[in-house]
């Protein structure tokens, strides 16, 4: 087998082929004249592409860092998430600290965690400390105006945006027999696969989109572009099987199931959006909307593909 | 799109691009779109940096013909600022100090609307140090009643107060907020206090709910 290095360099030339590709497929569709509407489309996916390449970019780069450079990129990730998701909530003045708590300890705690490999204390700093400690901070407040409401948002914020991505991650501190030194490779498949699903969901539906799934929550959804998308991801994941440790059909499975779940996850987080009256939780991104816009599917996704890793491959 | 050759205009676009990037800034278009139409953007007021995060939300070609309205006192003293708001932010400077008043603070904003700018105005006169909004001063009336075809927008700049609240010491890295309403006008018979207490009310509304 090939070193890991070698395989990371030949998995991302082939992403930015398929850039190139995509960006001269944009290109020539932009000097084609079309109607207002099929121009807007065109547009936006020059845009998306554009947002495509510095996201590969850095990805690329931090991946050449290696693992210190991973943990990094998605400790920011986590942090502009959190950003967004708070940005977008009512608190109230006494819930101060619990929100600098999120930001300044719980998040970088977490990564940290990561970098020591610490996974007993990194599977329940969130969901045990951070979630007993944050009401009792805002409780000193003593501020009961929709106390439960508050307390409800600013855990679903940290558990979304903190320790859900985190465990992009924590893919790499998983300890799989024969598979030393390859974390990294993990990391490439989860992050290929659900983003191809995000891809083909968009592509599908574009092409074919005549059902829309559920105009309530998300009115660019259809059912076809969620077919297409999940099915096409899936080929792209079973494609992968190679850089990883399980067999095809186990990619194959694995790629399913966390297209599936990242399916929903952009669908829940769509939900939120839509009660906050808001269509993309930031404008970080030009044509992909905020960062959690971006990751809204990874942070469904990479928790439970992490424990199905650690429960059936790690001993 | 590009900027021009102007190294102010050029100038411009950086600072639009930082204060972007240190706040975060997103402009929820609610009321109106952002179109390229004459308008006078009023807008609660915290700080005098406020004009920018207007100017930065709004797309290149609105940027380049809606003029920040500032005062006179605060931005004339030092070269630099009157460098920044006269060159690079083409802003309408008011003298709002009445006793050293050499002209009337009206006639330079509706200079600028007799010229086809759209104006970034402040009705409360002052930075609010508190919540909720000041009384308005009459200007936005005038306006109104002068240029009864240019749409007064109310902009509400989502407030630093959730960043770092009285007493703290440490800012909560939020984003800022800046929701664009629908646009008031002028009531035919309407009298100038009913109309600036209208004004104000629709800024007002606009609030996040008190959190």
């Amino acid at each position: 087998m090939d070193s890991p290095a070698s395989i990371l360099t030949a998995v991302f030339l082939g992403v930015f082929s398929v850039l190139v590709l995509a960006s001269a497929t944009g290109l020539v569709l932009r000097a084609r004249p079309g109607t207002e509407a099929s121009r807007a489309v065109v547009d936006n996916l020059n845009a998306r592409l554009k947002a495509w390449w510095v996201m590969i970019i850095l990805l690329a780069l931090a991946f050449w860092a290696g693992e210190t450079g991973v943990i990094l990129l998605f400790a920011f990730v986590s942090f502009q998430s959190l950003r967004e998701f708070i940005s977008l909530t009512h608190t109230r003045r006494s819930d101060h600290v619990a929100l600098l708590s999120g930001f300044f300890f719980f998040l970088p705690f977490q990564y940290y965690l990561v970098a020591i490999d610490w996974y007993g204390l990194f599977a329940v700093l969130i969901p045990v400390y951070a979630f007993l400690s944050i009401p009792i901070a805002a409780s000193l407040g003593s501020d009961t105006t929709r106390f439960l409401e508050r307390m409800a948002k600013v855990q679903w914020g940290l558990m979304i945006c903190i320790y859900s991505l985190s465990h992009v991650p924590a893919l790499m501190t998983l300890e799989i027999p024969g598979y030393a030194g390859r974390g990294s490779l993990l990391v490439v498949f989860l992050l290929l696969t659900v983003q191809a699903s995000d891809v083909f969901q968009y592509v599908w539906g574009k092409l074919l989109g005549r059902h829309k799934l559920a105009p309530g929550i998300s009115p660019s959804k259809t059912v076809e572009g969620l077919v297409g998308g999940v099915l096409t991801a899936t080929a792209v994941g079973t494609a992968l099987w190679w850089i990883t440790p399980f067999a095809w059909w186990q990619a194959a499975l694995l790629a399913l199931t966390i297209n599936i779940l990242g399916f929903f996850g952009g669908f829940v987080l769509s939900a939120i959006k839509r009660d906050r009256g808001v269509k993309d939780w930031g404008t970080l991104i030009e044509g992909h909307g905020g960062m959690l816009d971006r990751v809204d599917s990874l942070s469904f996704a990479a928790p439970i593909f992490f424990h199905l890793v650690r429960y059936w491959w790690v001993p | 799109m590009i900027p021009g050759i102007r190294p102010e205009a050029w100038l411009a676009s950086l600072l639009c691009l930082a204060a972007r990037l240190i706040t975060g800034v997103r402009a929820i278009w609610r009321g109106c779109p952002p179109l390229p139409r004459q308008r006078v953007y009023f807008a609660n007021h915290t700080s005098h940096f406020d004009f920018i995060l207007i100017w930065a939300t709004l797309p290149a070609d609105l940027r380049r013909a809606t003029r920040p309205v500032a005062a006179s006192d605060y931005w004339g003293r030092t070269a630099a600022r009157r460098y920044l708001i006269q060159r690079v932010f083409r802003g309408v400077l008011i003298d709002r100090v009445p006793p050293s008043r050499h002209e009337s603070p009206l006639r330079p904003m509706l200079q600028a609307l007799a010229s086809q700018d759209s104006l970034i105005l402040f009705p409360e006169g002052t930075r609010n140090a508190g919540d909720g909004l000041l009384p308005f001063k009459a200007g936005l009336y005038h306006l109104a009643r002068e240029f009864p075809d240019v749409e007064l927008v109310p902009v509400w700049i989502e407030n630093v107060s959730r960043v770092m609240p009285k007493g703290a010491h440490l800012p909560v890295p939020l984003l800022c907020g800046l929701s664009y309403g629908q646009p008031v006008t002028l009531l035919a018979g309407e009298t100038k206090q009913a109309f600036l207490a209208r004004a104000r009310q629709v800024l007002l509304s606009m609030a996040p709910p008190e959190a």
